[in-house]
């Protein structure tokens, strides 16, 4: 079977938007493009009711109620809303929130932020699989504190945490949580009211929905969960978040959730098979190469390895009729390799050879395979070159070199 | 990240990959870089000890496309020069030549700081094995 390159296997990245949520996108951008908020014309009630379909779609696939959805521009917003709104409105309560090392930069610099206006925050370190414990965030919790945030699963590493038993623990404390959760909704099954969630970050784009548009879910009771708004304006979204609701991603968006609703389960096992199917054609064929992350315990798409004496960037390039990315920052500005392998302890040279890849809806065996040649051939390709592994070879430890470091 | 059609030829094909013997005394052999950088080269080139002509040169590289073509464009350069033509080569000289971007002048820096390891290498080794041979007749 042929493949049409460039393959696109960069899905924790963004996700094709689904051709079904197109075509329920579509009427919304040239026949229904009234203003939800207009309440007296058949065009506003239209897109109301669409907007309101979509709420439910989105709380179906969470386990919420539609009251509680509150749309955003995308997750980083939502993580902003959720971080800064909760630290605002219960600032007489306390002034600690408490997170953990291997958060999106939307949370971390969200934090900082909070830092800066006098709040203190607790950065939870993770283990070697990249998962914090509820133990852990039990014993950081003080009678100051107002917030946990744990996202559910990881963007670069695919680790899942343990979200219902840090919930739960946070129900007893009567501590509010926070999950940004834009890696998990519609690739695994969330429940915010099993798992003891006060408020859910998620985004369109990532679930084979449109990019620029996301929601907060907000809890409304046990207990109703408050917000300062970050955003003034018309008084949107239960005052939450003010700004003409964009009709048409809000349609996209529902639908992407109504259909992973409607086929995650098999979904999840078909891109878990493609996953296994890949990070098997290249480990087993490849010594000297390490998933990181937890082996059983991550996103069913996600793979994300390290192939030692090799360069990150440097191997891209010869897989360049692939997308993925990588953890070694020369593809930045920076020269920094990834936080996130770094929290994990994965030291700096392998941090530097590891690779990203994604699986997603509309990856396909014959992708898979392609990719897989591609990377067995272009590593022994870049092995013959580097002066590392033939270091290795001649029984050099590598570790006892005095290296110039520049 | 745009690369050059340069980069990215040196990178497909690059010249004069592999290792001389590190013991020839007619071999220098330089080792920059650092693992946990990002990047390591290794560059050695052979000199005729009459002429002080480099008559051949070898890479490896564990880095970037950039760095990969920069180590292979210096062992290029480096046949057929002398040893003080050779350390007259400059890290932007290897910038403009790939069309390096400025996050990828590392990589130059790093091609010219190889170089310059090499030949002080070829040259300890000379001035080792000079003193018996050197010492002036007669004195």
């Amino acid at each position: 079977m042929t493949v049409q390159t460039p393959i696109y296997m960069d899905n924790n990245a963004t996700t094709r938007t689904d051709p079904r949520v197109v075509q329920a996108m579509l009427p919304f951008f040239t026949e229904k493009y009234g203003n939800a908020a207009s309440r007296n014309h058949p065009f506003g009630w239209e897109a109301e009711a669409a907007v309101e379909e979509a709420r439910e779609q989105i709380a179906g696939l969470i386990g919420a109620t539609a009251k509680e959805i509150i749309f955003t521009s995308g997750a980083t917003e939502s993580n902003n809303l959720a971080l800064k709104g909760v630290a605002a409105m219960y600032r007489k309560k306390g002034d600690h929130v408490v997170t953990q090392a291997t958060e999106h930069k939307a949370v971390l610099d969200t934090c900082k932020r909070l830092e800066r206006d006098g709040f203190r925050v607790t950065y939870l370190p993770v283990d070697k699989y990249g998962q914090v414990h509820a133990d852990q965030v039990r014993e950081a919790l003080t009678d100051k504190t107002v917030l946990v945030s744990v996202m559910a699963a990881n963007n670069e590493i695919g680790t899942v945490q343990p979200i219902r038993a840090i919930g739960r623990l946070c129900k007893e404390r009567g501590v509010l949580f926070h999950t940004d959760a834009v890696q998990v909704v519609g690739k695994m099954p969330v429940d915010v009211e099993d798992m003891g969630i006060d408020l859910l970050s998620l985004t369109a784009h990532k679930l084979y929905g449109p990019k620029g548009v996301g929601a907060l879910y907000v809890r409304k009771k046990d207990p109703r969960v408050r917000l300062e708004p970050q955003i003034d304006g018309g008084g949107h979204e239960r005052g939450m978040r003010s700004g003409t609701l964009p009709v048409p991603l809000i349609v996209g968006l529902g639908t992407a959730c109504e259909i992973a609703r409607n086929e995650m389960a098999e979904e999840g096992e078909r891109t878990f098979r493609l996953r296994e199917r890949l990070r098997k054609g290249i480990m087993d064929r490849l010594p000297e190469t390490y998933l990181n992350g937890h082996a059983t315990e991550r996103l069913p798409g996600n793979a994300n390895v390290s192939f030692a004496y090799v360069e990150g960037e440097g191997l891209m390039m010869g897989i360049k009729d692939v997308a993925v990315s990588s953890g070694s920052a020369c593809t930045s500005a920076s020269l920094e390799p990834s936080y996130v392998l770094r929290a994990l302890g994965v030291g700096d040279e392998l941090a530097h050879s590891s690779i990203r890849f994604g699986v997603g809806r509309f990856t396909t065996e014959a992708e898979v395979d392609f990719v897989s040649d591609l990377v067995v051939r272009e590593v022994t390709r870049l092995r013959a070159m580097s002066p590392l592994y033939e270091m290795v070879q001649q029984g050099i430890d590598l570790k006892k070199i005095e290296w110039a470091a520049h | 990240m745009p690369y050059s059609d340069k980069v990215l030829d040196h990178y497909s094909n690059p010249r004069n990959v592999g290792s001389f013997d590190a013991q020839d005394p007619a071999v220098g052999t330089g080792l920059v870089g650092a693992p946990e950088c990002g990047d390591v080269m290794k560059l050695q080139i052979k000199v005729n000890p009459d002429t002080g002509v480099i008559e051949d040169a070898r890479f490896k590289t564990f880095g970037c496309g950039s760095a990969i073509a920069s180590s292979s464009l210096a062992t290029e350069w480096l046949k057929g020069r002398t040893v003080d033509e050779a350390l007259a080569i400059k890290n932007t000289e290897i910038v403009e030549e790939l069309a390096l971007p400025p996050v990828k002048v590392h990589c130059s820096v790093l091609a010219e700081d190889a170089i310059k390891a090499a030949i002080q290498n070829y040259q300890q080794k000379q001035d080792a094995a000079q003193p018996a041979a050197a010492e002036p007749v007669g004195v």
